[in-house]
C-alpha cells in the first residue's frame, strides 16, 4: 500500500546531487566564508516534507558522499548529518506549521548544531578553524532557507513526489 | 571515524565513493576549464606571438642554466662516490592538473587529475614552477587529494639556504603564511632567507624551495623567536602542478619503465641524470 505511493525518487537523488555540486562549486574567500551549507538545508527539508522516505540512514549515507566530496574525514559530516535527519523528524510536525521566517530559525538552529557536530570532530582530531567567521554558514543557509523551500516545494509539488 | 583518521583502513571505500563524486567534480570544474580553453582560441595573433617570442627566451636562459646544472649533477655524483654516500638526487615528475573544486572550508587541500592509474601514491610531494605545494592525501582511481603546505594539519622540514639551520614549515590555514616554530632568539634566520625542504623524514625531496621569511620577532621575554614566512609556490593560483617520484618512492621501482617513456618530454634533463648514475655506478 505505502509501497505503491512512493514516487519522485529520482527528483530527491537530483536535489542532493544539485546540493552536492553547488557545496563543490569554487567561490572566491568571501563567497566561501558565506557558502549556506546546501546539503543540510535540502536534507532538512526532505525530512520535514517526508520523514518516511528520507530519514537518519539516506542522511547518513549523503553525508559519506559529502566527506569524500569535501575531502573531510570518512564519517565527519555523515554524522552530523544523521543527527540533523533525526532531529529534523522528531521536529516536522511543529517545523511544518511554522511560518517560514519562524521556519528559517529553527532550521538556523539545525544547522548550527550540524557545524557544532563537525566542529567537535575536527576538534578533536586537531584541525583547527578561524573564529566566528564559521558560523557565517549557519547565518546564511537561514537567509537562503525561504528560497531552498520554495523551491523544493514546487519541485515536490509539480513531480508528486510522496 | 576514529579507524580513518588514525589507520587509514577506509582508504579503499573512501576511493570507491570517490568513483561517484569524481563525476561531479569534473562537471564542477568543466565550465573554468573552458573558459581556459575559450581564452585560448580567441586570444589574438599578436599576443600569441608575443607569448611565444616570450617563451622563446625563456627556454634558451632555461636551457643555458640546465647546460651547466647538468654538469654540476655529474660532478656532484662523482663526488658523493668519492664520499661513498649514496644519495640520489634523480627524481621524475608528471604535470597534473586541478579541479576547481572546493573542499572542506578553513582547510587547504586541492584535488588533482591523476590517481591510482597514473601511479600516484600517498605522501607524494607536490610541486609548481616556483616550489613545495604540498603532499597527496588520498589517491582515487582518478583523482586525487592534495593537502597544501598551508593547511594547518601541515608540517614540513625545512632548513635555511643560507647557513642550513634546520627548522619545521607549519601551516596556519592562511593561504600565504607559514608559521616556524621552536626557533630560540639566538637563532641566526633573517627577513627574506630562502627556507628549502631539508629532505629529512624522506618525504620531500631535498633542496627546493618552500618559502620566504617575512617577518622576524625576536623577544627577549619569549622562549622562542615569532618567524613567520610566505610560501614561494603559488599556491592559490597555480592551475597545473608537478607530481613528482624520488627514487625513495615505495612505486618507483615499478613505475621506473614506464616514466621514463611518460616522462621523457618534460624531463630530458632526470632521466640523462639517470644514465648517468648507472653509468657510474658501473664505473665508478
Amino acid at each position: 500500500m505505502i509501497e505503491a505511493q512512493r514516487q519522485g525518487g529520482f527528483i530527491i537523488f537530483l536535489t542532493f546531487v544539485v546540493a552536492l555540486v553547488l557545496t563543490m562549486i569554487p567561490l572566491p574567500d568571501w563567497g566561501e566564508a558565506m557558502r549556506p551549507e546546501w546539503v543540510a538545508l535540502v536534507l532538512i527539508y526532505w525530512c520535514i516534507a517526508l520523514p518516511l522516505r528520507v530519514g537518519v540512514f539516506i542522511a547518513w549515507f549523503v553525508g559519506l558522499f559529502l566527506d569524500v566530496a569535501s575531502g573531510a574525514l570518512l564519517g565527519q559530516n555523515a554524522i552530523a548529518l544523521a543527527f540533523v535527519a533525526y532531529l529534523a523528524i522528531k521536529l516536522h510536525l511543529r517545523i511544518r506549521l511554522f511560518p517560514l521566517w519562524q521556519q528559517a530559525m529553527s532550521v538556523l538552529v539545525l544547522v548550527a548544531l550540524y557545524q557544532m557536530i563537525t566542529l567537535w570532530i575536527k576538534g578533536m582530531i586537531g584541525a583547527t578553524t578561524q573564529g566566528w567567521s564559521y558560523w557565517l554558514h549557519s547565518v546564511s543557509s537561514m537567509f537562503l532557507w525561504p528560497v531552498v523551500f520554495t523551491v523544493l516545494r514546487f519541485l515536490r509539488r509539480n513531480y508528486k513526489v510522496r | 571515524m576514529a579507524i580513518d583518521h588514525r589507520q587509514h583502513h577506509l582508504e579503499s571505500i573512501r576511493s570507491t565513493l570517490s568513483l561517484f563524486i569524481y563525476p561531479l567534480q569534473y562537471a564542477v570544474s568543466l565550465p573554468f576549464s573552458a573558459a581556459d580553453w575559450a581564452g585560448d582560441k580567441l586570444s589574438t595573433r599578436e599576443n600569441l606571438l608575443e607569448e611565444n617570442a616570450q617563451l622563446r627566451t625563456q627556454q634558451k636562459l632555461l636551457m643555458a642554466q640546465l647546460q651547466k646544472l647538468s654538469a654540476l649533477k655529474v660532478e656532484n655524483i662523482r663526488l658523493r662516490e668519492l664520499l661513498k654516500s649514496s644519495k640520489n638526487i634523480t627524481e621524475h615528475v608528471l604535470i597534473a592538473e586541478l579541479l576547481a573544486v572546493d573542499l572542506e572550508p578553513f582547510t587547504r587541500k586541492i584535488v588533482v587529475n591523476k590517481g591510482s592509474g597514473d601511479e600516484v601514491y600517498r605522501g607524494q610531494p607536490l610541486l609548481d614552477a616556483e616550489g613545495i605545494m604540498g603532499q597527496i592525501i588520498h589517491v582515487n582511481p582518478f583523482s586525487s587529494t592534495a593537502m597544501l603546505i598551508t593547511d594547518p594539519n601541515h608540517a614540513i622540514p625545512v632548513h635555511v639556504n643560507r647557513n642550513g639551520l634546520r627548522a619545521i614549515a607549519l601551516g596556519t590555514g592562511a593561504p600565504d603564511v607559514l608559521d616556524i616554530p621552536y626557533l630560540p632568539n639566538s637563532a641566526d634566520i633573517e627577513v627574506g632567507d630562502l627556507l628549502t625542504s631539508s629532505g629529512l623524514g624522506g618525504r620531500f625531496p631535498r633542496d627546493y624551495p618552500v618559502a620566504t621569511v617575512t617577518t622576524v620577532v625576536k623577544d627577549p621575554s619569549k622562549p622562542y623567536a615569532v618567524v613567520k614566512a610566505k610560501p614561494t609556490a603559488l599556491l592559490e593560483t597555480s592551475r597545473e602542478v608537478l607530481l613528482v617520484w624520488s627514487q625513495e618512492s615505495p612505486r618507483y621501482a615499478a613505475a621506473d619503465a614506464n616514466k621514463q617513456e611518460t616522462s621523457d618530454g618534460s624531463t630530458p634533463n632526470g632521466s640523462t641524470a639517470s644514465e648517468e648514475t648507472s653509468r657510474a655506478e658501473i664505473n665508478p
